[in-house]
């Protein structure tokens, strides 16, 4: 297989300034989590970023969506990682040192295959998350992993090249295999419960507005998606 | 639900479907919007039309492939049933019961659903072959012994997982028949997970994680062939241990991504429990 940049290089060209400038101010733009900011601000926290961030087109665009999800669970999992949770034991503690350092290597290939087409780092918001609480990490980390194994499923026949479809295959598994241990360790057996599979035995997809409609509430940027396929 | 009534339902919603299906590039945001309107169960008629005419793919390779992943089902739904059926006295929690019936109803409805889209098709589902589930003695006691019926339970979830992988490059581009195959992969991969953490739990393998860490299989050199080129830590020529100067160990690098399988090294692993 040649490398993602030599073939994004060759194939892909993102769109330059005007497009992004149209796209301000499009419909399309997810709103940040300006309404959740304002409601739990902290004189302390930096100034809300309220930059737009263009995914793109094509392929790049979906690299770019997984890009970014991969950026909000490892920043989720690295904050984990630093807090004390009361009723966490050490072996769970361990098992989500593991996911953080999974989803570090997601993001940070990511990073490296998109090369200069890569989004910029995001802006998290975490605020509405008590990280004390074993019950609130635990739900908070189910969300997100159900949350990327649909992103993944969904984006799987956006995609255009196989070699990125593989690709996505060899990390949605991985996300998969994440949510249903943290769905056990909230609920031993709950790993693949009628709330995420349905009566074929279907995990569940999502489209990328849907997804990242529900991730807005922790990036603080705004995600502009209007350039990926349908 | 047949093909017709499915092309009704299309032409109802969008009255000038039929008018557009004549382009590729417009037969396929049709094929992509449809997902909305028709059925998982129903589309992939469509889908095997679609991929015909628009992508030169031909029907018998989607059919062989469909009918690849039916014979995977099978096997697991296969021995699922019987594990189920001797419950009572293989499983020893209710624990363990919910969960093999869980996983078990999947894979059942795995195997139905590949059958209702094989058939829409007009082509034939592949039968349930015979198996073995001792693989000719190796695993004996696989109904009676619970560290046995796991550990084998925990090699065909795990080479479910690579196997749909192995294929996935091949339907690239494939709407709704794509989806519903990716659907059922990350549900083997959450099954996967959840026998690992028995496994975990019942000090079958102490060890063992959710993820598969380098090649290891907890089990032994009998499934080795499951494992072998986990332990990769390049993706796409790109190194992950320590990528960008973040501590990423070769375990974590190897977890982090699921390798495929191809066909043929699936059938080698399979080969030993089908006996016809």
């Amino acid at each position: 297989m040649s490398t993602l940049k030599s073939d994004t290089g060759n194939r892909m060209v993102l769109d330059p300034l005007p497009r992004r400038r149209f796209l301000s101010y499009s419909m399309m733009t997810i709103g940040g989590a300006t309404l959740l900011a304002a409601c739990n601000k902290d004189k302390t926290d930096p100034m809300p970023s309220d930059k737009e961030i263009n995914l793109g087109t094509d392929d790049i665009g979906i690299l770019n969506y997984a890009y970014a999800l991969e950026q909000l669970e490892a920043a989720f999992y690295i904050k984990v990682s630093q807090s004390t949770i009361t009723g966490m034991t050490n072996a769970e503690m361990m098992m989500l040192a593991d996911i953080r350092d999974h989803e570090i290597a997601h993001r940070e290939f990511f990073k490296n295959a998109l090369g200069s087409k890569a989004i910029p780092a995001l802006t998290v918001d975490f605020s509405s998350i008590d990280f004390t609480k074993r019950d609130t990490v635990l739900a908070t980390a189910k969300a997100f992993e159900d949350l990327g194994v649909s992103a993944y499923n969904g984006a799987g026949k956006l995609i255009q090249l196989a070699d990125y479809l593989v690709l996505a295959g060899k990390i949605v598994s991985v996300e998969a295999r994440h949510a249903a241990f943290i769905r056990d360790l909230i609920s031993n057996g709950s790993f693949a419960d009628n709330t995420v599979v349905d009566a074929n035995g279907l995990d569940k997809s999502r489209t990328p507005a849907e997804v990242l409609t529900i991730a807005a509430p922790y990036i603080k940027d705004k995600i502009n998606f209007s350039g990926l396929p349908k | 639900m047949n093909f017709l009534h499915i092309i009704n339902q299309i032409t109802e919603t969008d009255p000038e479907f039929l008018n557009r299906i004549d382009t590729r590039r417009t037969a396929m945001s049709s094929f992509f919007g449809m997902g909305k309107k028709i059925s998982a169960l129903a589309l992939p008629a469509f889908a095997g039309t679609m991929f015909q005419k628009a992508y030169g793919k031909t029907t018998d390779t989607v059919v062989e492939i469909l009918n690849y992943a039916l014979t995977l089902e099978h096997l697991e739904a296969a021995f699922y049933k019987k594990a189920n059926e001797v419950a009572a006295t293989l499983l020893p929690s209710e624990a363990a019961r919910g969960a093999i019936k869980t996983i078990g109803d999947h894979e059942t409805a795995h195997v139905k659903l590949l059958q209702n889209v094989i058939t829409s098709m007009n082509a034939t589902p592949v039968p349930s072959p015979a198996f073995d589930f001792t693989a000719g003695g190796t695993f004996a006691d696989v109904f009676t012994n619970y560290t046995t019926f796991l550990a084998v339970a925990q090699a065909f979830e795990d080479t479910g997982v690579r196997a749909y992988k192995g294929r996935a490059g091949e339907i690239v581009k494939g709407g709704d028949l794509l989806e519903a195959a990716l659907n059922i992969h990350s549900v083997e991969a959450r099954h996967a997970a959840h026998i690992r953490y028995m496994r975990r739990n019942a000090n079958h393998a102490p060890t063992i994680k959710p993820w598969i860490s380098g090649k290891e299989s907890n089990i032994g050199a009998v499934v080795q062939p499951i494992y072998d080129g986990e332990e990769v830590t390049k993706q796409a020529t790109i190194e992950i241990v320590n990528i960008n100067g973040m501590t990423i160990s070769a375990s974590a690098a190897s977890e982090a991504f699921d390798e495929p399988l191809t066909k043929d090294q699936v059938l080698a692993i399979v080969g030993p429990f089908i006996v016809s």
